[in-house]
């Protein structure tokens, strides 16, 4: 019984991550409809930048709203320059410029600062969390600040006029352009604000499993997992779907006796699948009407 | 929320391509025949056996097209089915001691059963949710083949060492050689089985499924068999193309079979053109020497080159090869009327 | 069988070439590759792909040769490295060394990197008869000059490394329970294979847990919980340098103080233990061959001081607490010793042999008392390695150097 609460203590507290990065994606897929590859360089990236401006002397806090802010810019540019010449192609072509932005960002992040891990901060501590050893001053900080982006997301795209310009774009883009919305930008700003999301999961992310270029490779796959788990149309979705996998993927490994440890993942991801084939929009996403 | 904003009009994830526009035209055809067949004679061994993975990686990114190109279904998951392939036809000629030319059907009718029981339950999954459950079965499949549970066939992590099959009945030429022309005749096979498959009913089937599934299945067509069908058909030339990739390289390991090859499979089919099937050999072209140019620019960026090379062709060429081939048409008609 | 037959000629040829060519430093003998004025390397590295990390090793010996070739050459001669990216993918590899082989006409390939990829092309270098030499992979099966007279590896072995410290505990703690934490590849499967074969019939009341970890996992707390679950009082840690790092720091976060032995490939002070942070690491046992660039114990140590003016020099800007940089230095010395050996016998059956007659070399970068050795039945360079136990900021070695060859099955 103690194992079971430690392994869904464990659990929730790397589902964290996953549930970080779902967010983003969910981000991203409002905007664009599809889901971006380059997503975890991307963040990778962003925390580069933050890692460098530290050691360059800023205090935490000064670079961690540096880097969203440099982030946010980032991800127009990105749009602008290399997806929204691409709008009218095909979208398996998109998904071929998403894997190249991947390519460029992992190679480029790699020659500038190498692929040794290093350390990276955390503004909460690492100490235990209400007595707890399972879970870390940081991971109940990152889960705090995961909740608190879920909040103001809610907000934003509820009660905002960007906001609600961003989802009538997204859903209908015709309709959105007859009322006088500028569906272009708001693709733009929706990446801007995915890089910016996404920023701030690589700086949680990081001081767990330690900065290098490849840190956000294994993450992505999980936070896709989670934010389809949760339905991608859902933010709140994306966060119980984040944590979920988490917790399911540790019990997995702890209980499934003989092949539960080396197929960890294959065994959660085809739970998943199994969810998905019920419920094909995810747990908490709109489901899909289509129309002839 | 509003009723309007819960309909999503799925836009189509693959456009539609008239089937007359899926290959090429005969004089073309025999040009690149004629190519094939006589460039192994002038060059040396290590460009033949390019040549060969040339021909390989064409019949699964062929594989691939028949899919997505063909019945609209989106998989990241080939290299599962290529190392379900590449390990069928290894185990059956270092184990059961089988003639490798033997092991290729086999492994092309384990991979069509495999696809096909896969695609029933991705029947009801499309779009990202299709392309997640296929990214599992390719992260899940290196997993697998190291199984401890299965390491008495497939050699664990440290995979099984294929040998190279001489050219029989004495012919006087290279291990090589013999098996380039070898690939050749199944590549050639297969391609003239695709094309004939998608001009028949079935394909026409697949077709109608691409551009509509609703529509399609108001017209008769049974979508759950012509969707796991596709699937099936997919893996098994995937198979093949798995199996001959084993006896090419002489080696099998999960290592070769990550989800960076399914990710590289996908790349060719775009960069050859979507629903193209000449393409597929452009597109394998494209994966195979494209890392070798940018390696060649920068070692310490070769990741980056690759990805700049790669935003080039699909900007300057969103719809593949397939937009060249239509422009050089174009021209040509042009050039013969004047 | 009939490569098997051409192996066993090989073998024999190579056999009667020692016994007759004491006279091989008389005249001129060129195979391909080999010139008056050139010696042509071929080298393949995944610099892109998962494994890019290690990049850095070709990079290094890039650099290396061109120094070499700045001073003058090697008897006269330039090295010419030609490094390709294999992705650390099979496939990849085998078309890259072809290439190097039948396009580029190299003397010989040198230091490949990767289990995998090294397995591929065996058996095409030495059907060809071409030296595969000092591999960048630490499996047992490099040591194998009868079925592979081509092939060598370079490095102390996973297998006699992990029975090293299968001995130390042993001697040391005989009623310990171990748990191993492993990378489920060739790499942590070796490892775990050296314990059990080290610990003997001892190996299955000794080791109460194993435990294996996916490279694409992005955190292992949970199989960290799940092992301190089992109380062991010994964790092996099998793991690549993040993992490695992530496994010292949870540990130290659950308050868990088990005794820690850590692979070899992951002892950097400067990107595994201060990344996992020091207090958390204080009393972990390893065991080295090579000395650490980011440990001050070798500020003034003269070997490490040519290290250190040639990463300034050569590779300005280069991250020096990489522990690719000391491997890729030391690797790229024992080639230009053996091509200096080789002296205008540049063949590749001259080559392979004066690689297999090392006596007593020392690069500049292995620990003190470290020396590499090869004969014609011994394929293994480097078999010492040296117990340490970090302390404060630094490593600090104890008892004596070591000896753990494992004959290759």
């Amino acid at each position: 019984m103690e194992l079971f609460v430690n392994q869904v203590l464990a659990g929730v507290a790397t589902g964290a991550i996953y549930a970080c990065m779902a967010l983003a994606v969910v981000m991203i897929y409002q905007a664009i409809d599809h889901l971006n590859f380059a997503q975890g360089e991307m963040a990778m990236f962003s925390t580069f930048i933050s890692w460098q401006l530290m050691q360059w002397g800023v205090p935490y806090w000064g670079s961690f709203v540096l880097t969203v802010g440099f982030s946010f810019v980032a991800g127009i540019a990105i749009e602008r320059l290399l997806f929204k010449p691409l709008a009218k192609a095909p979208i398996l072509t998109n998904v071929a410029g998403f894997i190249a932005l991947y390519a460029i960002i992992n190679s480029v992040a790699g020659l500038i600062w190498d692929f040794t891990i290093k350390q990276y901060p955390t503004p909460f501590g690492s100490s235990p969390f209400l007595g707890s050893q399972l879970i870390s001053t940081h991971q109940a900080g990152m889960i705090g600040l995961t909740i608190l982006m879920l909040v103001l997301l809610f907000f934003f795209f509820r009660f905002t006029r960007v906001g609600l310009a961003m989802r009538a774009a997204a859903s209908l883009p015709e309709s959105a352009r007859l009322v006088g919305i500028n569906t272009s930008w708001m693709i733009a700003l929706g990446w801007g604000m995915a890089a910016a999301i996404g920023s701030v999961a690589g700086m949680m992310i990081a001081p767990v499993v330690f900065l290098e270029p490849n840190m956000m490779l294994g993450v992505l796959i999980y936070g896709f997992a989670a934010a389809v788990l949760g339905g991608l149309t859902s933010p709140f979705g994306a966060v119980v779907g984040g944590f979920l996998v988490g917790v399911f993927e540790n019990l997995v490994g702890t209980y499934i006796p003989g092949v539960g440890n080396e197929l960890k993942l294959p065994i959660a991801l085809a739970l998943i699948i199994t969810v998905l084939v019920v419920k094909p929009a995810g747990l908490f996403g709109r489901p899909i009407i289509k129309r002839v | 929320m509003s009723a309007a904003e819960e309909v999503v009009t799925e836009g189509q994830a693959v456009e539609a391509v008239p089937k007359r526009a899926m290959t090429l035209g005969y004089g073309t055809s025999l040009v690149v025949l004629v190519a094939l067949i006589i460039t192994p004679l002038l060059v040396k061994n290590f460009i033949i056996f390019q040549m060969t993975m040339l021909l390989i990686y064409g019949l699964a990114v062929l594989a691939l097209n028949i899919l997505t190109g063909g019945s609209g279904q989106f998989s990241l998951g080939q290299s599962a089915f290529y190392a379900v392939g590449a390990y069928t036809s290894a185990i059956l000629m270092e184990h059961a001691n089988m003639n490798y030319a033997l092991t290729l059907p086999i492994a092309g009718i384990i991979c069509f059963g495999f696809g096909y029981l896969f695609g029933k339950p991705a029947l009801r999954l499309s779009g990202v949710y299709l392309a997640l459950a296929t990214f599992a079965l390719a992260t899940a499949m290196p997993q697998l083949l190291k199984l401890g549970f299965f390491e008495h066939w497939t050699g664990g992590v440290q995979g099984l060492v294929v040998t190279k099959p001489d050219a029989p009945f004495g012919l006087p030429m290279s291990q090589d050689m013999w098996l380039y022309y070898f690939t050749l005749v199944i590549t050639i096979g297969i391609y003239l089985a695709s094309v004939n498959l998608l001009r028949s009913r079935s394909g026409r089937a697949f077709m109608a499924i691409r551009d509509n599934e609703i529509a399609a299945s108001a017209m008769g067509v049974d979508v759950a068999l012509y969707k796991t069908l596709a699937f099936g058909v997919s893996a098994g030339i995937t198979g093949v193309a798995g199996g001959l990739g084993a006896i090419a390289v002489q080696f099998v390991a999960p290592d070769g079979y990550t989800i960076t090859l399914a990710i590289s499979l996908f790349l060719g089919m775009v960069v050859g053109g979507v629903g193209w099937l000449p393409g597929s050999i452009v597109g394998s072209a494209f994966i195979i020497f494209v890392p070798n140019i940018a390696e060649g620019i920068s070692k310490g960026l070769s990741g980056a080159v690759f990805g700049v090379l790669l935003f080039l062709v699909i900007f300057l060429v969103p719809h593949g090869a397939r937009q060249v081939a239509i422009v050089a048409t174009q021209l040509f008609g042009k050039l013969k009327k004047n | 069988m009939l490569s098997t037959l051409r192996i066993a000629a090989a073998a024999a040829a190579v056999t009667a070439f020692a016994a007759t060519s004491t006279t091989a430093f008389a005249q001129k003998k060129y195979d391909t590759g080999a010139t008056d004025t050139e010696i042509k390397v071929g080298n393949i590295m995944p610099y892109s792909g998962p494994a890019s990390a290690y990049g850095v090793i070709g990079k290094t010996e890039e650099a290396y040769f061109k120094m070499i070739n700045d001073q003058g050459g090697i008897n006269g001669r330039k090295v010419n490295f030609v490094s390709y990216d294999d992705a650390y993918s099979p496939p990849k590899a085998v078309e890259q060394v072809r290439k190097l082989v039948e396009s580029d006409e190299v003397l010989f390939v040198f230091n490949p990197l990767g289990t995998p990829s090294n397995t591929a092309i065996q058996k095409y270098l030495n059907a060809k008869k071409i030296p595969q030499l000092f591999v960048a992979t630490g499996a047992t099966k490099w040591n194998d000059p009868k079925n592979f007279p081509w092939t060598m590896g370079w490095q102390p072995s996973y297998q006699s490394e992990a029975q090293i410290y299968a001995k130390w505990l042993m001697k040391e703690k005989p009623d310990a329970k171990v748990a191993v934490l492993y990378q489920n590849d060739d790499f942590g499967k070796d490892y775990l294979k050296g314990t059990k074969d080290g610990l003997g019939a001892k190996a299955a009341s000794t080791i109460i847990m194993e435990e294996s970890y996916e490279v694409s996992e992005p955190s292992i707390d949970g199989h960290i919980v799940k092992i301190k679950a089992a109380n062991p009082d010994v964790l092996l840690i099998y793991a690549t340098p993040k993992f490695a790092a992530q496994t010292i720091k949870k540990t130290a976060e659950l308050g868990w103080k088990p005794l820690q032995i850590l692979t070899n490939v992951s002892i950097s002070v400067g990107s595994v233990m201060r990344p996992a942070g020091f207090e958390n690491a204080q009393g972990v046992l390893s065991a080295a061959y090579a000395k650490d660039s980011s440990d001050p114990q070798w500020a003034n140590d003269p070997g490490m001081k040519k290290w250190n003016e040639f990463v300034d020099k050569y590779m300005p800007g280069a991250d020096k607490t990489d522990t690719s940089i000391v491997y890729g230095y030391g690797a790229a010395q024992t080639l230009a010793k053996v091509l200096q050996m080789s002296g205008d016998d540049l063949t590749r059956a001259n080559v392979m042999k004066q690689a297999a007659s090392l006596k007593d070399f020392a690069p500049d970068t292995v620990l003190p008392g470290v020396k590499l050795n090869t004969s014609a039945t011994d394929f293994a360079p480097l078999a010492q390695l040296q117990m340490q136990r970090f302390k404060g900021e630094k490593w600090e070695l104890f008892g004596d150097i070591i000896s753990g060859d494992v004959a290759s099955e």
